[in-house]
């Protein structure tokens, strides 16, 4: 706990400046995010203390193993974690922080102002509505569009995506796994929001119609101003559309930096290892030498002592077992790793 | 943000979509409606013959003299006895009786009541009204008072809200429904201890009561604790299939979703728990009919409405066995074409069957 | 197989205790379980010992030692009915036929009901097919209906009584052990005990019957509890054995003798609390084990 109480001071330092002009405020700044999950036996903790900032029109990755926390992170932009989770730190959209506004704001907020492209359109569609009827319902609900225009709005969104004007009469069942994704994106950007979230957009799909969707989401955001968290297991998948990318483990951010960097050389031993578990297109060195991480991400609610990572890591050290280092600067770009070598190679 | 260049770029089609997937309508899509029309009528059509069969030999081929079971505990003569089963078809051979069973029963002849010596179709038309009113109103306010109780208690599952509820849907659900009838008599109608007898205590109708306003308001009081009785018994089974099914779509994701979208939790639960939920319920309060025609044959004989479920009961103390033929067949078919028509008009409500 | 036949039994006999062990952990988490059980428990007890401390001549209608319609005193606790009887004592007597009724019943159709669907869901093909059209067709039949027809018709007897309701009862526990069937059939060890060359009756008997068994003994004591309510209707419409005493029957006599219009809760309101008391607890037991032996239930209570 102390740490966290040393890592806020310098943001409490900048506070005063922050809201000054609004120009001068990210899109999205997240705070030192904690959640943790009540369970039978106790509270268990999901995210750690994640901080990370989005500019307007910039592409975050968070990238990770299942259980590291990531959906909970995406989950808990909108604050729609499940009522046994408690969060802590903040998340401020557009200098509004999300975990403080009264129901009736953040209702206004969802969707309008951050939209989120589940995982698995498959059940985040409801399954005995028209899909048009779907897309329609945020437009409705926050009144962006006069409500004689939004038959012609849901055509204009779904031939965005790529979908034909008829398919707003279709039920998701009458959909493929890619066509349906193409929904969930048409009904993201319904409300023209500043943010999207997209939770594992891919996951689920063959590489083809991945490839496409990709294509898709990016094409969409480049140029309009909209910024993206694109949330993904395949390191691969969001090293094609990001900017930056942060890759999480147990809970925590531990290796932040330009996408193509922490790809290719990433400071994180964990990062390292999951760059290398995805072997890239065109690189013979990572087809013959592919590399697995031994063992499985560390229970959440028995995490071992010191560096989460050492009882997997490689080059743990008897130190690693001591502390649990903060997010360290590592480089150029606003490169930062959590790992003690980190630390000792910059000094 | 429309841009499309992009959606040009994208193939518009991709395949595997499960079902059809392509234009709606189609040849493909109608041979398969009429099919399941068809397969769906001839089952129907299958049980009813069935019904028809088992009454016949159930009622007859069984042990008991229906002729010796209507002149009991008078003096009557062989030849007396013989008559009386010439009167009533009694004495042709078996596979006759059937034939004549058949074909009676294609033109709605019932054969005639052995207690009341008139035509059964008769007794059904006069008595079928009431039992619609009651078993009606009993079901719908029943159904109503299951899906709301049942949707509000799975929203607010584990709660001391929940807890209640289902607590009572179970008690009530467990009291014999003649009993809980007669307990209201006693409370509410007899005008015994230190409640007025604020209801009737039987019948439909009191005698003298004309005019069509007066005789209606006059029907719905004498209604009151029989639909009472019968919602109270029946309304818990409907109460914890709801509960069940809107639990089972709690955690789905596109509950998430609609929230995600900014909906208040009542809409997330109107616009898209509910109607994902009620699927399987409305199957299963037309699965449950059968169970309501029992509770209107108590519920009628304990409050002596002048329906089919009182005809029934006095039926079967004579034994009057074309009018208890004639019901048991009549009640079985009635189950039998409402699962019809909740097969008919399941695929209106769910596209997933639809296609 | 090597293995020598003591150990293996104490194995076997360690992972059966341990089984009952957790069994009874998670059962005991079910408040409304423990309680239906007490109360079935008290319930069975007063049946087992009625003879005990109620003299059966009291209970004749010519030997009733009270009043007519006495109300409640310090010697009937509940009053006495149209023949002097003790309706304590009918209520706690009655305690017998019923819970006898509603056990056989239950039983009758939980036989019927899982010998039907496990040949259904072995065997699959056409005799699946027509079965289940059977039971399916049983399932929409009125089944007080057709239990006061086959009450009618049949002579007045408890027997008449249980074949009433085993018979109308059992087609909801075919589908419930054919679609167990299924889903035990689908696991790898069915293949194993096939490919071995256990035949059809092994496989059902030695590998289905004991998978299935859990959901069985759910279904039963649900179906008890309808069974005892069943029982009661029929005898109080006058269908059931003249000759014992039930609840359904003393309150049918409660009626015949004009209780209801002339106020003598104590002679209607026992017995009916007696039913609804043992159907609840049946139920309670019930949804409890559907609970311990469906997780899924369980985690959303």
């Amino acid at each position: 706990m102390s740490t966290d109480d040393g890592a806020r001071v310098p943001d409490g330092a900048r506070a005063p400046d922050g809201p000054q002009g609004t120009g001068a405020e990210p899109l999205l700044r997240v705070e030192d995010l904690r959640v943790d999950y009540r369970t039978a036996g106790g509270r268990v903790p999901a995210v750690r203390g994640v901080s990370f900032t989005l500019e307007a029109g910039s592409k975050l990755g968070v990238a990770g193993e299942s259980g590291c926390g990531k959906s909970t992170v995406a989950l808990a932009l909108l604050r729609l974690l499940p009522k046994s989770a408690r969060v802590g730190g903040s998340v401020l959209l557009e200098g509004e922080d999300v975990t403080a506004m009264r129901w009736g704001r953040l209702r206004a907020v969802r969707w309008a102002g951050a939209s989120i492209v589940f995982q698995g359109a498959m059940h985040a569609l409801n399954a005995v509505r028209r899909v048009g009827d779907q897309i329609a319902e945020p437009m409705l609900l926050h009144g962006t569009v006069p409500p004689g225009r939004t038959g012609a709005r849901v055509g204009e969104l779904l031939e965005s995506v790529g979908l034909p004007r008829w398919r707003a009469r279709s039920y998701p069942h009458e959909l493929s796994g890619g066509q349906r994704q193409r929904v969930m994106i048409a009904m993201a950007l319904a409300c023209e929001p500043r943010l999207i979230i997209a939770d594992e957009p891919t996951t689920a799909l063959d590489v083809m119609v991945q490839a496409q969707i990709l294509r898709l989401i990016d094409d969409l955001v480049a140029g309009s101003g909209i910024g993206l968290v694109m949330i993904s297991h395949d390191l691969s998948v969001l090293a094609d559309t990001c900017d930056r990318l942060a890759v999480m483990y147990a809970g925590r951010v531990v290796e932040e930096g330009p996408a193509a960097e922490v790809v290719a050389a990433a400071r994180h031993p964990y990062a390292a290892a999951l760059s290398a578990a995805f072997p890239r297109v065109g690189d013979p060195g990572s087809r013959m030498a592919p590399r697995g991480l031994p063992g499985d991400p560390p229970d959440p609610a028995a995490l071992p002592e010191g560096c989460s990572f050492r009882p997997r890591c490689a080059v743990a050290e008897e130190r690693c077992a001591a502390t649990d280092p903060d997010l360290w600067s590592a480089g150029d770009g606003g490169r930062r790793a959590a790992c003690v070598k980190v630390l000792e190679e910059a000094v | 943000m429309t841009r499309p260049a992009t959606a040009a770029a994208a193939p518009p089609e991709e395949p595997g979509a499960p079902g059809p997937g392509t234009a709606p309508g189609g040849p493909s899509r109608a041979a398969r409606v009429l099919r399941y029309l068809g397969g769906r009528l001839l089952t129907a059509a299958v049980s009813l013959l069935a019904v028809m069969v088992t009454s016949f030999f159930l009622f007859r081929i069984l042990p008991g003299d229906p002729v010796r079971a209507m002149t009991e505990g008078r003096e009557v003569s062989v030849e007396q006895l013989e008559e009386l089963r010439a009167q009533f078809g009694l004495d042709k051979p078996l596979w006759q009786q059937f034939a004549d069973y058949c074909v009676g029963l294609l033109r709605f002849d019932f054969g005639t009541s052995y207690q009341y010596r008139v035509p059964v179709a008769e007794l059904i038309a006069e008595r079928i009204g009431p039992t619609v009113l009651l078993a009606g109103t009993g079901t719908v306010v029943a159904a109503l008072l299951g899906l709301v109780l049942g949707t509000r208690a799975a929203w607010r599952r584990g709660s001391a809200g929940d807890r209640a509820t289902t607590a009572v849907a179970l008690t009530l659900w467990s009291v014999p429904s003649f009993w809980l009838g007669l307990l209201l008599i006693v409370v509410l109608a007899s005008g015994a201890g230190w409640l007025p007898g604020l209801f009737p205590t039987s019948g439909m109708s009191t005698p003298g009561v004309e005019g069509g306003f007066d005789s209606a308001v006059d029907v719905a009081h004498h209604m009151v604790l029989p639909v009472a009785t019968m919602v109270a018994v029946v309304y818990a089974q409907y109460l914890l299939i709801m509960r069940s099914s809107v639990l089972d779509e709690m955690g789905a994701d596109y509950l998430t979703t609609a929230r995600a979208k900014g909906l208040r939790d009542s809409l997330v639960l109107r616009r898209h728990a509910v109607p994902n939920a009620l699927l399987p319920t409305v199957t299963l309060i037309f699965l449950n009919l059968g169970r309501v025609m029992g509770g209107v044959i108590l519920i009628e004989t304990v409050f002596a409405w002048p329906g089919l479920g009182s005809l029934f009961y006095s039926g079967l103390r004579v034994p009057d066995l074309p009018l208890v033929q004639a019901l048991f067949v009549l009640f079985a078919s009635a189950v039998i074409i409402m699962n019809l028509l909740a097969d008919l008009v399941y695929p209106l409500l769910d596209p997933r069957v639809r296609t | 197989m090597s293995a020598p036949a003591p150990s293996r039994r104490a194995l076997l006999w360690a992972r059966r205790r341990a089984a009952w062990g957790e069994f009874a952990r998670t059962y005991a988490q079910n408040r409304a379980g423990l309680f239906g059980l007490a109360a079935l428990a008290a319930a069975a007890l007063t049946a087992l010992c009625a003879p005990l401390f109620i003299d059966a001549g009291e209970l004749a209608v010519t030997g009733g030692p009270g009043g007519r319609f006495e109300p409640p005193s310090g010697e009937f606790w509940l009053g006495t009915d149209a023949f002097g009887r003790s309706v304590l004592a009918m209520v706690l007597w009655g305690a017998r036929i019923s819970l006898t009724v509603g056990f056989l019943a239950a039983f009758v159709s939980v036989a019927l009901g899982t010998v039907i669907g496990i040949i259904a869901g072995h065997f699959g093909g056409w005799p699946s097919d027509v079965l289940m059209r059977v039971t399916d067709w049983f399932l929409v039949l009125p089944s007080l209906v057709v239990a006061v027809a086959l009450a009618a018709v049949l002579e007045r007897s408890t027997l008449t009584i249980i074949v009433a309701i085993g018979v109308t009862a059992w087609p909801a526990t075919a589908r419930v052990v054919r679609a167990q069937t299924l889903s035990v059939e689908a696991r790898p060890f069915i293949e194993r005990a096939r490919a071995l060359g256990g035949g059809h009756l092994h496989v059902m008997k030695r590998h289905v019957l004991p998978n299935v068994m859990p959901v069985v003994l759910a279904q039963t004591t649900l179906l008890v509890a309808e069974a005892i309510v069943m029982e009661s209707t029929l005898s109080f419409l006058g269908l059931g054995d003249p000759s014992t005493i039930s609840w359904g029957g003393i309150l049918q006599d409660a009626r015949s003798a004009g209780a209801i219009s002339s106020g003598i809760w104590w002679y209607m309101v026992p017995p009916g609390l007696a039913i609804a008391l043992v159907a609840l607890s049946f139920t309670l037991c019930g949804r409890a084990l559907e609970g311990v032996f469906n997780p899924r239930l369980r985690e959303r209570r």
